[in-house]
């Protein structure tokens, strides 16, 4: 059996490589990409401790997480898209004209 | 055995992690990112939790993946992109120490709690850890459905099944997060139908598709 250790170990891999990622891309979508990279860490270590102290809780807290995540990218990508619609190929720099 | 496959699906994870944030085109990091989460579901299963490695895939790779690659395709940004640039001078080394950061103070803890056993006989749940690593079919189900088809369940040679156990968490005790989650749905295919259908110049607001466009995936 694989120690919990382990499994947090590389639930905060994946969610330090999805931070970098997140502050390193300019494509809106792959940022996008990278939330659901640090998402799933989470996800990753909920169901580790769940196990661990074994409570269901951690299993029912990612199953939330899993409906929040996917109303979250059915948002971002609809901002996505009628962002894209007016400026084609438009990156996280240029919304920044979107302030007053 | 389960350490080899702890080892070939965390390779997958992190390979998959990388290739999110290397590739220059959105659709290969659409393709890597059903890597990670693939090698996600399967560290699931080996962590007895199947009900969420079933959904994983299913709402995951599925729906939220096919999302991502609907929306390249329709916005026509499936070029790559020039990565060697770098827009915001000292950004990337910045975004990495940060990065290092997070990892190091995670793994750190990580150590620290794991030195110290993470299980104990007074863990928060006020169940014994005697029973780990399995679930403990009897006390997984709340209190309440003692002496139900749960308890009798007990006692039989089938062990309650993981889905069985989740479903009666989200039924009892987090019901109303249920619903609220509903709520959240509605609201959220509400707004991307508002926020996605074109607009007449004119101001009316008759949806119109522009004939370039692809159907409506959104």
């Amino acid at each position: 059996m694989v120690g919990t250790g382990w499994y947090l170990a590389l639930a905060a891999v994946v969610f330090a490589l999805g931070a970098v990622g997140l502050l390193v891309r300019r494509n809106p979508l792959i940022m996008f990409m990278c939330v659901e990279l640090m998402l799933n860490a989470v996800n990753l270590t909920f169901v580790a401790f769940g196990r661990d102290l074994t409570d269901l809780g951690g299993q029912v807290s990612v199953f939330f997480v899993l409906v929040v995540a996917a109303a979250e990218v059915v948002v971002g990508l609809a901002i996505v898209v009628a962002i894209m619609r007016r400026r084609t190929g438009a990156t996280a720099d240029d919304v920044s004209v979107l302030r007053g | 055995m389960e350490i080899a496959v702890f080892a070939v699906c965390a390779a997958i994870v992190i390979g998959g992690a990388l290739g999110v944030i290397v590739t220059r085109h959105p659709v290969h990091a659409a393709l890597s990112l059903v890597a990670t989460l693939f090698g996600i579901a399967v560290l699931f299963l080996t962590l007895d939790a199947q009900f969420l490695a079933a959904v994983q895939v299913i709402v995951y790779a599925g729906a939220i993946v096919v999302l991502f690659l609907f929306v390249i395709m329709l916005l026509g940004v499936d070029r790559a992109e020039n990565l060697r640039t770098e827009p915001l001078g000292g950004q990337r080394p910045m975004a990495a120490g940060l990065g290092v950061a997070v990892l190091v103070l995670a793994l750190l803890f990580t150590i620290a709690a794991s030195s110290g056993g993470f299980s104990g006989d007074t863990v928060a749940t006020g169940r014994p850890a005697a029973v780990a690593p399995e679930f403990d079919s009897c006390t997984a189900v709340p209190k309440a459905f003692e002496g139900t088809g749960a308890a009798i369940a007990c006692d039989g040679p089938e062990p309650i099944s993981n889905i069985r156990q989740v479903a009666w968490w989200v039924f009892t005790d987090y019901v109303w997060a249920f619903q609220l989650t509903g709520l959240l749905l509605t609201v959220a295919v509400v707004g991307a139908v508002v926020l996605a259908r074109q607009r007449r110049p004119d101001g009316d607001e008759t949806p119109e598709p522009a004939p370039e466009s692809a159907p409506e995936a959104v």
